[in-house]
């Protein structure tokens, strides 16, 4: 691996660190809603470490997972928020 | 290195660190409210520096340009609607804000049939 590879990968390090900070939130947090903003947090986390992916292998054609994980997460969110509001009748 | 992998280097490290901020906050804030916003700015101006680092990698191919800017309007745009709507079912659920919040200008104001402002 090239040393630019080599930062990239040290970056994703850093960031699966940060990512099990959000887990333990979504294990721990006391309602609900923590649950959820922490869900939307290690959506964000995966899109970025997909990114970081790209760059290192190369590979172009993952850009669409970016799109596709982002969009998943946001309807998630969305549908989650919406059951707590609504759906406890 | 060459100046393209120097400049994206630079834009994925001010991602991560926000991304980082971001989930430091979710778990030292005291409530819900504070994580959320920690959670809804915080982690979304890091992914946008991810993405633009993506993007400035790939600057000779434009379609993962115009994908990268399409994704980088989508967060912008979807971000404070979900943010919105997990403290919105929070606060009509009755989540309760930290001890000394002040003012709390929205209590006591949601008709709880309608879950509207009266």
């Amino acid at each position: 691996m090239s040393l630019f590879q080599t930062a990239v990968a040290a970056l994703m390090f850093v960031l699966s660190l940060s990512l099990g900070a959000a887990v333990w939130r979504l294990l721990r947090g006391p309602s609900i809603p923590d649950r959820t903003t922490a869900l939307d947090l290690i959506v964000n986390h995966i899109v970025g470490l997909v990114a970081m992916f790209v760059i290192i292998s190369g590979q172009v054609v993952l850009i669409d997972v970016v799109i596709v994980i982002s969009v998943l997460g946001f309807l998630g969110t969305v549908a989650i928020a919406r059951f707590i509001e609504v759906g406890r009748s | 290195m060459t100046l393209l992998e120097i400049v994206t280097l630079i834009l994925l490290a001010i991602g991560v660190f926000f991304i980082a901020v971001s989930a430091v906050g979710l778990v030292r804030l005291p409530d819900l409210y504070t994580r959320v916003h920690a959670a809804g700015k915080a982690g979304t101006l890091g992914i946008v520096g991810v993405l633009m680092g993506v993007g400035v990698y790939y600057i000779t191919s434009l379609s993962v340009v115009v994908k990268m800017v399409a994704v980088i309007g989508f967060f912008f745009l979807t971000a404070p609607v979900a943010a919105h709507m997990i403290d919105r079912a929070a606060f009509l659920t009755g989540v309760k804000p930290v001890e000394g919040t002040r003012p709390n200008e929205l209590a006591g104001r949601y008709d709880p049939e309608t879950r509207r402002l009266s």
